[in-house]
């Protein structure tokens, strides 16, 4: 009986299965087009998830192997049951290759029940819960019907009315696994995440970030049109490539556990807002949404529909504006997210359709975009007087020389007495290295970046447009800045409008002097230090050594955090979050300081003006913050004498460093 | 927007907006008070809000005039004028067409000449009231205005002026909404020809920014920081008051009572 009934069973699954990959794949089509390779995308897709996004779940080893062994035991277990028992080819070897994939599934499967048994509360439940028994139902049912293929049992042992009972349980536990496995894939179920995920690695809007790459850059919204679109208003105003990003996700909130606004209570949770833009996409209420919600944010309140409004001009939609806000653009969830989705690419887009449409950035936004027009820098200061802070610091003014081997990108930071601490000592280590550098004086403007991430993009790009003019009238070889966020829209933002520069952080500058010998340190006397990776510095460029070097070669052990490098938690000041302010019940900085005072450090080297001004704003922080720069200056030395030799070298910790 | 009773008509309301100039750069930008004058307008009741410009439209202007465009209007009527043109009588020229119930306008322009001068000619030409330094309409029912005026030192008058009339809005009024790039960029600005009336006395004048006039430190000799708090926070004496001379006791007593009395000391 069950010869006959599961080649029905089996083709009826893939049938509604096609069915149903039909209809999603109408879903994502209603998003706007993007120019995508599909075929380089697809045949690109079995490396991108076998090693890119293997590299990502491989953090978590004990669920990497089990993912491994189940949806590695799927995938075969699938495929030769369609053989074996749709097509009827029992015969040698494939039988016991599919009872060795199931029963692989099988134990993959045991170890998700075991995660399921007290999951973590980042982990969303509802259905996602009887996934693991519907695992076994497939491994075993598909196991158990293979035996008497491949001869274990014999032939008629599924006859007469013991049998037939058996193989009808049997048929229904297949169907089960079937159900969950084959139909639930494209039919919305927790299995929505293999199909969706599969096309969205092949399909992904940002092909770089496979084999290795990066690509951080925010993309530009196309202005010289008219018609064209300023941002998302509604989920159809989405790419279909993002829609299919939304869709792939698994719940697994590693993002949620990463999320610096999430921690502090504000009402983000980065998993909830893929969810949303998924039940936008689909139409309907978020009230099957079964994970942790916006921080007192209950769910069930808020719907949306495709063609409707994402964020209502007053009442509810679909996401609530201050959730929007809430994001620092940290990237800390874009960076541990397993299936490599965009969070960060959707909130600026939903934040520009905010600023250019509604006119509604909160807070001391419009203010902060009003000063940047009138300005060119966020805090309404004189332009005029952007270098009276090194008025009696003599600088090259680019105007002057009109070429340089550095050009010294001050930033915004000019304006800030704090942030002027760090470039003065930024500028003494430049003379004490006879480093060539100019800066550009009252010439430079804001890089744009807050008006980027606040949605204002023709603030943005009339900022970069100006700046790249002004820089295109100076001869130098690289742009040095001790802004991580000038570094990154001047490195990896500006190309697309025309402006390609050779960018250093001071910190990999100030790596590359002393390993060429052009700086000399008295050894440090100071007590513990911490290092507080900035993400525009980390994530967003991939620069977690060079200080750690530069410390180093300072003679200082970093006590590391447990929360550093690429998993860095944000210090609250990044993406305009510090000007829309959105409340919490905890502040990011604190958390942050919490972190630092874990360590025991008595002191925490930052490389960012933002992070600086975030964290020393803590009240009783008990850390000194204190930027690299300025380490540096302070440990500055004369040059060993050429003759005074080996023997003083090597009781230096900067010589033993020189390899 | 709550639905009003269709028997009251709607507002009909001119704002007169201007391009202003920002004191730092100088850049062209919406004048601080007309855009809170149109922030006034859009706070009321089914208004119906028109915004009029009279000047020159170059590149400079016209970024500033979207600006206005930005609050969330479809189209600013603009009389264009040549630069240094009496712009009074295409202003009257225009209003008395249109014949709004109510006028809005910044105290004073940021550029140009800048007199302050524009309502007042312009009340005395259509023959309107005008009522100075507004922060709020509180009401506006059977076409009489209930106005909050804005007094030194956060005092408050309230006001009632029988429409049509003519308004002018303190700083102190609501700060604008935020000017959007979309609506901005996608509003018309809408040509209408006017008279234009050259200013033969403009020619001749020689117009620079003006300059914020240097002002005389206070220096505070305290000897204490309850001293130094009591000169910071100091009032500044008023202006008000009078002086009695060669009055009679009783006289000088009656004074100090009705005083006493007005200021609520005595009841």
């Amino acid at each position: 009986m069950l010869d006959t009934l599961l080649p029905i069973l089996i083709f009826a699954a893939l049938a509604v299965a096609v069915i149903g990959a039909g209809r999603r794949v109408r879903l994502w089509r209603q998003g706007r087009p993007a120019r995508v390779a599909l075929l380089q995308g697809l045949a690109a897709m079995p490396r991108r998830y076998l090693v890119d996004l293997h590299h990502v779940v491989g953090r978590d080893k004990v669920m990497s192997n089990t993912h491994v062994a189940t949806a590695g035991g799927f995938v075969a277990a699938a495929v030769l049951m369609i053989l074996v028992h749709g097509l009827g080819l029992a015969e040698g070897v494939l039988g016991w290759l599919l009872l060795a994939a199931s029963g692989c599934m099988f134990v993959g499967s045991l170890f998700v029940a075991r995660r399921r048994r007290n999951p973590p509360a980042r982990l969303s439940r509802g259905p996602w819960m009887r996934l693991p028994k519907s695992l076994m139902a497939f491994s075993l049912g598909v196991f158990a019907v293979t035996l008497p293929s491949v001869g274990l049992l014999p032939e008629g042992f599924l006859e007469g009315s013991g049998g037939w009972l058996l193989a009808l349980v049997l048929a229904a536990v297949v169907t089960w696994g079937l159900g969950e496995m084959v139909f639930g894939m494209t039919w919305g179920g927790p299995m929505k995440h293999a199909f969706a995920g599969a096309l969205h690695l092949a399909f992904h809007r940002r092909p770089e970030r496979f084999g290795g790459g990066r690509s951080t850059g925010l993309k530009a919204l196309d202005l010289d049109d008219p018609e064209a679109p300023l941002g998302v208003e509604k989920p159809a105003d989405f790419t279909w490539n993002q829609l299919l990003g939304f869709d792939a996700c698994v719940q697994c909130g590693r993002c949620e556990a990463m999320c610096p606004a999430f921690a502090a209570g504000q009402p983000l949770n980065p998993k909830k807002l893929i969810q949303d833009m998924v039940v936008g996409m689909a139409g309907g209420s978020d009230a099957a949404y079964a994970g942790s919600p916006y921080p007192g944010k209950p769910v069930g309140e808020h719907q949306g529909s495709p063609h409707g409004p994402i964020v209502a001009r007053d009442g509810k939609a679909l996401v609530d504006a201050e959730t929007l806000w809430s994001c620092t653009t940290c990237r800390a969830c874009v960076e541990e997210c397993p299936m490599m989705i965009e969070h960060v690419d959707a909130i600026v887009d939903m934040r520009r359709f905010l600023t250019l449409e509604h006119g509604n950035t909160p807070n001391k936004g419009a203010e902060v975009l009003d000063n940047l027009i009138a300005t060119d820098n966020p805090g309404g200061f004189d332009p005029g007087a952007r270098m009276h802070w090194a008025a009696d610091l003599e600088l090259p003014l680019m105007a002057d020389r009109g070429a340089a081997e550095v050009l010294l990108w001050l930033g915004d930071g000019a304006y800030d007495m704090r942030n002027q601490r760090t470039l003065r000592a930024l500028v003494k280590v430049l003379r004490a290295a006879g480093v060539d550098f100019a800066v550009l004086g009252n010439e430079e403007r804001d890089s744009g970046d807050v008006a980027r991430r606040l949605g204002d993009e023709a603030t943005f790009q009339s900022l970069a447009k100006r700046n790249i003019a002004t820089l295109a009238r100076y001869r130098f070889a690289r742009i040095v800045t001790c802004d991580p966020h000038s570094f990154h829209v001047l490195g990896n933002e500006y190309g697309e409008l025309g402006g390609d520069y050779e960018v250093r952080h001071h910190s990999t500058y100030i790596a590359e002097l002393f390993e060429a010998g052009r700086l000399h340190f008295k050894p440090w006397k100071g007590g513990g230090v911490t290092y507080h990776d900035p993400c525009y510095l980390g994530r967003y460029n991939g620069e977690y050594e060079a200080p750690r070097n530069v410390l180093k070669a300072l003679g200082i052990e970093v006590a590391e955090m447990e929360r550093s490098g690429f998993r860095s938690r944000c210090c609250g000041g990044g993406g305009g979050a510090p000007i829309t302010d959105i409340p919490g019940e905890r502040r990011i900085p604190d958390m942050r300081m919490n972190d630092v005072r874990e360590t025991g450090a008595e002191l925490v080297a930052v490389g960012c003006p933002q992070c600086t001004a975030m964290l020393e704003g803590v009240v009783d922080g008990g850390a000194e913050v204190r930027d690299i720069a300025e380490l540096v200056a302070d440990a500055l030395a004369e040059a060993p004498q050429a003759t005074g030799g080996g023997a003083t070298q090597t009781q230096r910790p900067q010589a033993v460093e020189v390899v | 927007m709550r639905p009003e009773p269709s028997k009251t008509a709607p507002l009909e309301i001119t704002v007169l907006v201007s391009v202003g100039r920002h004191p730092l750069t100088g850049r062209g930008r919406r004048a601080d008070q007309d855009a809170r004058g149109v922030e006034l307008a859009r706070a009321l009741p089914a208004p119906e809000v028109r915004l009029l410009h009279a000047g020159a439209l170059d590149g400079g202007s016209e970024a500033a005039l979207r600006g206005y465009l930005g609050m969330g209007f479809d189209a600013l009527t603009l009389l264009e004028q040549p630069e240094g043109a009496d712009v009074l009588p295409a202003l009257a020229d225009a209003l008395s067409e249109a014949s709004p119930q109510l006028v809005i306008t910044g105290e004073r322009a940021e550029q140009g000449e800048g007199s302050g001068l524009l309502p007042y000619l312009l009340a005395e030409w259509l023959g309107w009231p005008v009522v100075n330094g507004l922060a709020e309409v509180e009401d506006v029912q059977d076409g009489v205005a209930t106005l909050l005026q804005a007094l030194p030192r956060g005092q408050r008058r309230r006001l009632k002026v029988r429409l049509p009339a003519i308004v002018t809005v303190d700083g102190a009024a609501p700060a604008p909404r935020q000017s959007a790039y979309g609506p901005a960029r996608r509003g018309t600005l809408e040509a209408v020809p006017g008279p234009v009336s050259l200013d033969g006395d403009w020619e001749s004048w020689q117009v620079q920014p003006a300059r914020k006039r240097p002002k005389r430190l206070k220096i505070v000799k305290a000897a204490s920081a309850r001293d130094r708090f009591k000169a910071a926070a100091a009032k500044a004496e008023g202006g008000g008051g009078q002086v009695l001379t060669d009055v009679t006791p009783e006289q000088g007593a009656e004074a100090i009572l009705k005083l006493l009395k007005e200021e609520g000391v005595l009841r």
